[in-house]
């Protein structure tokens, strides 16, 4: 299944397309793409077996500047052409990037499916709580409340928290990061990209214009210490300065609290049991008080890619003599008379 | 099963309905009395007519179920239009169904169902077999049930599984009526029951005894013969529209090479499609049930863009929900194809009804000028034929087409003449594996000058990575583009290419070659318009026939066709659309007449309407 690694010589540049890029000037959306652009060398993979879809919004202009295959598509399909794409070419490295409108407004029944299928696909949710490109409507990531054009009373819709709504579509590999941070980014990316599989990632990232600062509590450097969980296998989830808070799992119940000097738990991704996964989800909320980031599940289950690919090899083995000739035995299957 | 003594009679056709309860097996009834008649040699023609509930309240007239078969020593275009023979599995059959039947058709009821309760169901106040009321036609009385259940009491089959044979009484009842070879029957109940060795035998021995009754009681005195037909040497089997849809899907995957890859949502009347192409992926077929009808065509655009042929199977609400992919496609230039397997609407309007009047939406319902490819297939084995032309057009032209299949075509059955496989079209494409641009740069827009089709590269060619997308291309690079000039050049390049799609020239049947009225149809209509001209030139009257199997781009010949007449009729199973098409086309002042009842056309409602013009203009 896994595309084909080779001993390339790649950099950064060499993901660079030959277009303009077009993102308001300021946009988290550019070190989302030096990122990119600057970790694909890394898969060993050769660009033409790498492909970039998206649907519609700003995050998916994103293909027009990878110099990789890619297919800017229609608002929220992505998932679904991707997954026609991926499942009859499983040699390409197929990734998805797409936005909160995009992903869990428009698009949302082709992403819970992509996920619950387990397709191989790295799924990029640019997540700026924001319909941008339409000029500053409330997304589904927009808090309850959010004053803006569409919504001057405040938005009376309650958000979706991605991660939860991901792991309820028993995704098997689902994380989070942030776009001014390159280098975690980086890292979960890297692990996103070894999974077999669907690869939930959401991307918190800054719209300048419309929603300009929405994640300043855990980006800016005299706050974020006391907000950001930072997710590490094997390590205790602790976070503050010197590690003053815990995330902990009270007695008797169901999920996770921070507790300052409690006894933290030990991070593991690969709980098979996505209420583990689904308990750290629910740490963080609008107001990203406690907001862990990090790969929050990573387990592994059969991809459709691989079942689909199976059911054709074992076809195929079935196979007695030249596509013709199977056609001619398929066309006379039946209850044929003959006229001389 | 000797043949007996009684009288023999020959017919030249013959219509049977069988008709009962949804749960009665009617369908398969009908369908094993067709395959026992394909084996005789007669050409036939099949109309299922069933509800779209699975099991309506039993013994009501919503539940009634019927598969109409007419079978002939000669060519016939039609399932018929009233049967000469009503087998009647209950009251609400009967009474379904009574009105199309002609005086002095033979009725076989089954009397164990003419209870009192099941008459009040369906508000006959008395029974219709003793009042009088069906005076005018041959009614055989039959206690169908009673007979099957007395015929199995030996074999030990519990009672419902006993009453549940009746259909083989019925089925072995009629086959010995029309002197029916029954073998494939016997072959079929085998394997059908091959894991209930007990309904083998039971469903055996109630055909038997449906036989042996027609060939000992004197209700029947007479046994009827209809000879083979006059039909074109080779290997025939009969075949529904789907099942014909299916394998040529299959055929245009073998003759294109390629692996087919086919995107769909359940739906009715197209699910057939999909269940029989998921059986054939030793072809390199692959066939996912996607979450929706959007995912469905999407996933197939995306394996067509990876080299794959892409197609979608569905019905109209399906395609209403498609536009935008398919608008995308057409953006894209990739190769794309979308069945419609019509039925009557708006909205869910009757699945199980047919109609004509998706061709607007085909040709129309998308956002922007959104041109791309459009046929027909007219009867239920050409759909075998137009879904490989189907193929051809989208890989060559790099076109989404759409192909118009409707429930008529999509559910009836005809005797279809097996091709050979090598004589099928040759549809295999080149993917591009070079840079075509002066300074070894790939132009994904670039196209050829002869098909106008842009390059098809697909992901994994090395040096040719490019970008694609709904956003407006620049000519040649494929870039974003906003320019107003650059716009106009691809709308107006979009149209012409799609105009520029090479099709076969329309053909006019013309017999005397003096008609003055042509009559021109589409898709599914064949049959009936054909049965209505053949018979008014057997009456001494001239018409011309015309039927379109492009009907997107049309046929280049089709103005010239349409001026050399002083009429022109248009049938057609919706208000008018493709008559709208033909007069704003061509400045012809059209005469539509049009149906939309959910069922299709009879030969004698065009036979007259067509009377009507040619003798008055």
């Amino acid at each position: 299944m896994a595309s084909p690694t080779v001993e390339l010589k790649l950099t950064a540049k060499d993901f660079k397309s030959d277009q303009e890029v077009r993102w308001c000037p300021g946009c988290g959306d550019y070190s989302i793409l030096a990122a990119m652009q600057r970790f694909m060398p890394e898969l060993g993979i050769p660009r033409e077996n790498i492909v970039f879809v998206s649907g519609i919004g700003c995050s998916s202009r994103f293909p027009y500047y990878m110099n990789t295959y890619g297919m800017h598509s229609i608002h929220g399909r992505a998932p679904a052409i991707a997954t026609g794409l991926s499942v009859s070419r499983p040699d390409l490295s197929v990734w998805v990037v797409t936005g909160d409108g995009d992903a869990l407004s428009i698009g949302g029944n082709h992403l819970i499916h992509a996920l619950r299928r387990n397709v191989n696909l790295k799924i990029l949710l640019f997540n700026n709580r924001i319909y941008g490109l339409t000029k500053g409507q409330y997304s589904p990531t927009s808090e309850l409340g959010k004053i803006t054009k569409s919504t001057p009373a405040g938005s009376a819709d309650s958000p979706f928290n991605p991660i939860s709504l991901a792991l309820g579509a028993e995704a098997t590999f689902v994380g989070r990061t942030i776009d001014s941070d390159a280098k975690h980014l980086q890292s979960v990316m890297r692990a996103a990209a070894e999974h077999q599989g669907s690869a939930f990632v959401e991307i918190y990232q800054n719209c300048n214009i419309f929603n300009d600062g929405a994640f300043e509590l855990i980006k800016d450097a005299g706050t974020r210490d006391d907000h950001l969980i930072r997710l590490e296998q094997g390590q205790p989830v602790t976070f503050g300065a010197e590690g003053r808070f815990a995330v902990t799992h009270p007695a008797g119940g169901f999920g996770l609290k921070v507790e300052e000097g409690g006894e933290a738990i030990v991070h593991d991704a690969t709980v098979e049991d996505p209420a583990y996964a689904f308990a750290l989800s629910r740490l963080s909320g609008s107001d990203l008080g406690t907001t862990p980031i990090g790969v929050f599940r990573n387990v592994r289950r059969p991809s459709y890619d691989e079942l689909i690919t199976k059911q054709q090899v074992d076809a195929k083995a079935q196979a007695d003599g030249t596509a013709e000739q199977m056609l001619d035995n398929l066309l006379n299957k039946a209850d044929t008379w003959t006229i001389m | 099963m000797s043949a007996g003594a009684k009288r023999v009679e020959q017919l030249d056709r013959v219509v049977i309905r069988f008709a009962g309860d949804s749960g009665d097996g009617m369908q398969l009834t009908g369908d094993r009395f067709t395959s026992e008649t394909a084996q005789l040699g007669n050409d036939i023609s099949t109309l299922p007519n069933f509800p779209a509930e699975i099991r309506a309240p039993a013994g009501t007239l919503p539940g009634v179920s019927s598969f109409q078969v007419h079978f002939a020593d000669y060519d016939i275009l039609t399932p018929g239009d009233s049967p000469n023979v009503l087998v009647a599995m209950n009251p609400a059959a009967l009474k379904a169904n009574l009105s199309d039947l002609p005086a002095g058709a033979d009725i076989i009821v089954n009397t164990d169902e003419f209870t009192k309760r099941n008459l009040a169901k369906v508000g006959y106040p008395a029974s219709p077999l003793d009042d009088g009321s069906l005076s005018e036609y041959a009614v055989h009385p039959v206690a169908l049930t009673s007979m099957t259940v007395g015929a199995l009491a030996e074999l030990g089959v519990a009672k419902k599984d006993a009453e549940r044979a009746k259909n083989m009484f019925a089925l072995g009842l009629l086959s010995w009526m029309y002197s029916r070879p029954f073998e494939s029957t016997l072959r079929f109940l085998e394997s059908k029951f091959a894991k209930r060795p007990d309904l083998v035998a039971a469903n055996k021995a109630a055909f038997q005894a449906g036989w042996n009754f027609g060939e000992t009681t004197e209700d029947f005195a007479v046994r009827y013969e209809v000879k083979p037909a006059r039909m074109k040497p080779g290997t025939y089997r009969n075949i529904t529209g789907n099942q014909a849809l299916a394998l040529g899907l299959v055929a245009a995957c073998v003759r294109s090479k390629l692996p087919l890859f086919l995107g769909a949502y359940p739906i009715t009347p197209a699910s057939d499609i999909l269940h029989e192409l998921s059986k054939h992926k030793k072809f390199g077929i692959t066939t996912m049930q996607a979450e929706d009808e959007i995912a469905a065509i999407g996933a197939a655009l995306g394996a067509s863009y990876g080299g794959s042929l892409g197609v979608t199977t569905t019905s109209g609400p399906g395609v209403a929900l498609k536009g935008e992919t398919i608008s995308l496609a057409i953006a894209l230039e990739l190769p794309l194809v979308i069945v419609d397997v019509q039925r009557a609407g708006p909205s869910t309007g009757m699945p199980t009804k047919t109609e004509q009047a998706d061709l607007n939406m085909a040709l129309y319902g998308r956002h922007g000028e959104a041109p791309l490819a459009v046929i027909a297939p007219k009867s239920p084995s050409d759909c075998f034929h137009a879904a490989i032309e189907a193929a051809r057009i989208a890989l060559k032209y790099r076109t989404p087409v759409i192909l118009l299949s409707d429930n008529y075509v999509a559910n009836g059955s005809e005797p279809w003449l097996l091709p050979s496989t090598d004589e099928l079209p040759d549809i295999s494409v080149e993917f591009t594996r070079e840079a075509n641009g002066d300074d070894g740069r790939f132009l994904p827009y670039l196209r050829d000058p002869e098909t106008m089709a842009r390059p098809w590269a697909i992901p994994g060619t090395p040096g040719l990575e490019h970008r694609i997308g709904g956003l407006e291309k620049a000519d040649k690079t494929g870039d974003i583009s906003y320019d107003p000039a650059n716009h106009e050049h691809m709308v107006r390049t979009r149209a012409a290419r799609v105009e520029a799609i090479e099709v076969p020239d329309v053909e006019v049947e013309d017999a005397d070659e003096n008609a003055r009225v042509l009559v021109l149809g589409w898709g599914s209509t064949y049959g009936p318009i054909g049965a209505a001209c053949r018979a008014l030139r057997q009456r001494g009257l001239p018409i011309a026939q015309a039927h379109l199997r492009h009907m997107a781009p049309l046929p280049a010949n089709l103005g010239e066709v349409l001026a050399a007449y002083d009429k022109v009729v248009i049938p057609e199973m919706n208000l008018g659309q493709l008559a709208h098409v033909i007069r704003a086309k061509y400045l012809v002042d059209a005469v539509p007449f049009n149906q939309v009842s959910g069922l299709p056309f009879t030969a004698a409602t065009l036979e007259s309407m067509l009377e009507d013009v040619v003798k008055n203009g």
